[in-house]
């Protein structure tokens, strides 16, 4: 829809240019005033769809909710099944003792460093007998070794169940309807007060939620392909509220809520932990590095996969730390995926769903919450910057309502782009959801796991397939990008500073000292005008989407970037000086939202 | 003729190509399990099967000859297309309709496949980029469903071959199965495997390989000796390794069979088409003549274009490269190209590794 908006907007935008082009600047002025009201009248026609009708109205008919009904039984399963592969990992006895001692050992080691509020109770209780018992045990073994293999299954079997009922979801019908209904309520209240900074507007309705966060993309396609396969949504990592505004997207487009993996830390907050338990989250703990734990984790992906969940992985495993849109991808959980379709087909079950529907979303945020944290990090792990990384937190209430204030109160919107549905080799799907080749010819996609007429388990295979569809959704992200006016001014300003003192390296950047920064406007005004062009070029091609605001005249382009552009710090990124040129009071933030355009070669238009 | 019966199909082994090479390779697989050959030309296929011979070449008996892509692809899951570069693409657009996931396909064709811009041989410096290149394992998965594909490369002389003499290769893929696979279906007591992830480095040392067997060529040629054919194999290496790597490859395969063993013996034999393409421009023959005489095509002169135009781009410093493009393009006389690698200025003995 937007596209084909964008595309007239292009065309207008072309007309405007050539009548402008040889006004005089203090008409050029005028003209962009009534452009600016112009683009307002147009806004306000287009109105979004709002809510879609959900796909499936019967909450009790969506997969998370039918496995939630089934939980004690899924249990039995997954910890039976995880068991077995493990014992099958294992092979010998001595390197099953070997690494049941270890997890013992770092369990330990990890409740005495790093303990969290929602460790239960008796966890330490737990691995302090597991590892007393595994002493005891070492001290018989000579004797009895029968004795030995049961009594080691036995610790596997509890190890592994209680890794699996903590990772364990769940899903409540009437917390989700509540959440849904109360959450628009609340923002939309917000919104209206917080936009016209009158609290007596609390009850106005001219504003809505959904003005705000506005999906695009295949939204039909993906809501059409709903109903007929299992949704894999694999969204890009920027901020902490991806989560909440994903959940709401997917409320919006009326899909069945999807279960994913959240980390535990986000359990500690009381509040969270109460909406997060009941809206189908599945927990992951990121202190818990060991084998079993993780095979525990990967078992339950594969299992719940594999009856049909519609499930949200963040492809790049942890929140984009540099600003960049995601260049290196966690692939361990996404494999599970390919795992499950693989034992699907092999069981010649045809109930089993065999429709897997990957697809590709990007958000695209003018600023993200917790960007000096994250920069900070990065930096900090890139090894040359020396200063001290403040602690990164979840946003406490205060916070997290001030930023919420802020952020409607600035009028500032998120858009959320739904790529193009995939199968997991990066085919295309028909309607029905059948992948298709170049030609629209149906692939029969169960024979990418055969070998010599027979469905064959090959690890290497598969893991490989995992890295090709690695390539694929990133470069699916890259082109589903949606720049915003502020993602441009950032790499504008930030390429012109680079070039200018070209000697100096990243870091050196960095510190340049504030006189430095200030960027002349003509200069601005002609690098941003240069980029736009190329940009257009680039999405004519299918290789990234402008957002509306980049088709305006340049001088409001600029100012809708820099009204927009991190609101929520209290040092902005980029920011006008008392002379009309651009500058900036952060270059770590400006670096951050400048590395979102990486990866397009626009640093040669600069 | 026999399929129909059976429920649990025994796969042949498809071989696409029936040059010397290719038939050199469906005799070795023939050995351990029947091999489907396509022949393209009809004429030739009837003479084939009247006389059991392909030129010299005598088929073994369990090659069963094919003029269909489609029955090729429908009995054979494991295909070896062995054409030259310039009909690969080809190729693979006519076999893909038949092209099904679980096929597994691994190419010995030592060429790219290379998008030249308009205009291109005009330029004063042609330059390419390594976007405008693609690799044959790079072609089949644009053109086909497959996935698992690899690559068969090493110091494989059809005419040795043929004689049952013994050898070895390297057959490259990212999948294991693929490796595991064909080294299955080709390997015999005379005939060694070896198994490498490296695609790509394998693909380009059998590539660049062949510019180094034109100039050896023209050494032999002119009687240089057995120290300059040391000297240019040496320096050859270097240049290869120093454009594999701009190209994204490892240095490791620049080492093995498809690398340096290649490399020795196309660079050594007279049964080499590239060499016998430098031997006779040698001879002072050019190389329009010279296309005309020999009746398949060899591939460094082709290769030896693109790696120039690489180089330019990259600004690499590879002088046998751009000696050879200026003879084989730019009508550049043998002695005087002898005089400028003689005379070049680089003294630094191993620094491309």
């Amino acid at each position: 829809m937007i596209f084909f908006q964008a595309k007239s907007y292009c065309e207008s935008y072309c007309e405007r240019r050539e009548k402008t082009k040889n006004l005089n600047i203090q008409e050029n002025l005028s003209e962009s005033i009534k452009l600016e009201s112009e683009i307002k009248e147009e806004l306000k026609q287009d109105k979004h769809p709002g809510i879609y009708p959900p796909i499936q109205p019967d909450i009790e008919d969506w997969p998370i909710h039918k496995l939630s009904q089934n939980k004690e039984e899924f249990l039995e399963t997954l910890v039976n099944d995880t068991v077995e592969i493990l014992i099958e990992q294992f092979q010998s006895l001595e390197a099953m003792e070997e690494e049941l001692a270890k997890v013992v050992f770092l369990e330990n080691i990890r409740l005495e460093k790093n303990p969290w509020k929602v460790d239960t109770k008796d966890e330490k209780e737990f691995w302090k007998k597991a590892k007393r018992t595994l002493l005891k045990r070492s001290l018989k073994q000579k004797d009895d070794p029968d004795f030995f293999i049961n009594y080691d299954n036995q610790i596997f079997y509890d190890i592994c169940r209680r890794y699996c009922t903590e990772i364990i979801g769940n899903f409540e019908k009437d917390t989700y309807q509540f959440a849904s209904k109360a959450l628009p309520i609340g923002f939309n209240r917000l919104l209206n007060t917080a936009s016209n900074r009158n609290m007596k507007r609390i009850w106005n309705n001219e504003f809505e939620l959904t003005d705000r966060v506005k999906p695009f993309g295949y939204i039909d396609e993906v809501r059409e392909l709903a109903k007929k396969g299992t949704i894999i949504l694999l969204p890009t990592h920027h901020s902490n509220l991806d989560s909440i505004l994903i959940g709401w997207a997917i409320h919006c487009l009326g899909l069945p809520a999807m279960q994913y993996g959240a980390g535990l830390n986000l359990f500690n907050n009381p509040l969270m932990r109460y909406f997060f338990n009941r809206l189908g989250a599945y927990k992951i703990d990121r202190r818990k590095k060991n084998s079993i734990y993780m095979e525990c984790l990967k078992n339950y992906s594969r299992l719940s996969v594999g009856q049909g969940l519609h499930t949200l992985f963040f492809a790049g495993g942890t929140r984009s730390r540099s600003g960049q849109l995601e260049s290196k991808l966690k692939l361990g959980l996404l494999g599970t995926v390919l795992d499950a379709l693989r034992a699907n087909f092999d069981s010649g079950d045809p109930t089993k769903p065999t429709k897997i529907i990957c697809v590709p979303m990007v958000l695209s945020y003018h600023f993200v919450l917790e960007a000096p944290n994250l920069i900070h990090q990065f930096l900090k792990k890139e090894g040359q910057e020396k200063y001290f990384v403040r602690g990164d937190s979840i946003p406490g209430f205060r916070k997290l309502t001030k930023f919420v204030w802020k952020f409607f109160s600035r009028q500032s919107e998120v858009l959320i782009s739904l790529g193009k549905p995939m199968d997991l080799f990066g085919n295309d799907l028909d309607s029905e959801g059948n992948s298709i080749d170049k030609n629209g010819k149906s692939i029969d996609i169960k024979k990418y796991f055969m070998s010599d007429g027979k469905i064959t388990k090959d690890i290497q295979r598969d893991s490989e397939y995992t890295r090709m569809l690695g390539e694929h959704l990133k470069e699916r992200f890259y082109r589903e990008n949606i720049v915003l006016s502020s993602h441009l001014i950032a790499f504008a300003a930030f390429e012109i500073l680079n070039k200018k003192f070209r000697k100096l390296d990243l870091y050196g950047l960095l510190r340049l000292a504030p006189e430095d920064r200030v960027i002349p406007y003509q200069h601005f005004i002609k690098v941003i005008e240069s980029l736009r062009e190329r940009l257009i070029e680039l999405e004519k091609n299918n290789q990234v989407r402008l957002s509306r605001h980049i088709y305006r005249d340049p001088k409001i382009l600029i100012m809708d970037g820099l009204r927009n552009m991190d609101i929520y710090s209290a040092k902005s990124p980029l920011i006008e000086d008392k002379n009309g040129d651009i500058t900036s009071e952060d270059m770590n933030l400006l670096y951050f939202y400048h590395n979102r355009m990486k990866g397009y070669n626009l640093e040669q238009y600069v | 003729m026999s399929e129909k019966k059976a429920e649990i199909k025994e796969y042949k082994t498809g071989v696409i190509g029936s040059g010397t090479f290719g038939t050199a390779i469906a005799n070795l697989l023939a050995e351990t399990k029947p091999v489907l050959l396509y022949v393209r030309n009809r004429d030739k296929l009837e003479k084939m099967l009247a006389s059991g011979l392909n030129g010299i070449h005598k088929l073994h008996k369990d090659v069963i000859l094919t003029n269909s892509l489609e029955s090729l692809c429908k009995d054979c899951k494991l295909i070896y297309p062995m054409v030259s570069s310039p009909n690969f693409r080809n190729m693979c657009q006519t076999m893909a309709p038949f092209i099904q996931p679980d096929h597994i396909i691994i190419h010995g064709t030592k060429g790219m496949s290379v998008e030249f811009p308009d205009g291109f041989d005009d330029l004063e410096t042609p330059i390419l980029s390594k976007e405008q290149i693609n690799t044959m394992t790079e072609v089949i998965k644009q053109e086909t469903l497959a996935l698992r594909v690899g690559c068969l490369s090493g110091p494989n002389l059809a005419g040795e071959l043929s004689q049952h003499k013994p050898a070895a290769t390297v057959i490259a893929s990212k999948f294991d199965e693929v490796i595991r696979m064909g080294m299955d279906s080709i390997r015999n007591p005379r005939f060694r495997v070896y198994g490498s992830h490296d695609v790509l480095g394998v693909e380009l040392s059998g590539v660049l390989k062949n510019i180094m067997a034109i100039a050896s060529g023209i050494c032999e040629g002119l009687d240089l000796g057995h120290n300059a054919q040391a000297m240019l194999i040496t320096r050859g290496l270097g240049e290869m390794i120093q454009l594999g790597k701009v190209l994204g490859s490892e240095t490791n395969a620049f080492f093995g069979m498809a690398g340096i063993g290649d490399l020795i013996a196309t660079c050594s034999s007279v049964k080499s088409r590239n060499f016998t393409l430098g031997l006779n421009l040698s001879k002072g023959k050019n190389v329009e003549q010279i296309i005309e005489e020999i009746q398949e095509i060899a591939e460094g002169y082709y290769t030896t274009k693109t790696a120039y135009a690489l180089c330019n781009n990259y600004n690499l410093e590879s002088p046998i490269i751009k000696g050879m493009y200026h003879i084989l393009y730019k009508d550049a006389k043998v002695d005087q190209t002898l005089e400028y690698l003689m005379n070049h200025e680089n003294d630094k003995d191993v620094s491309f590794i």
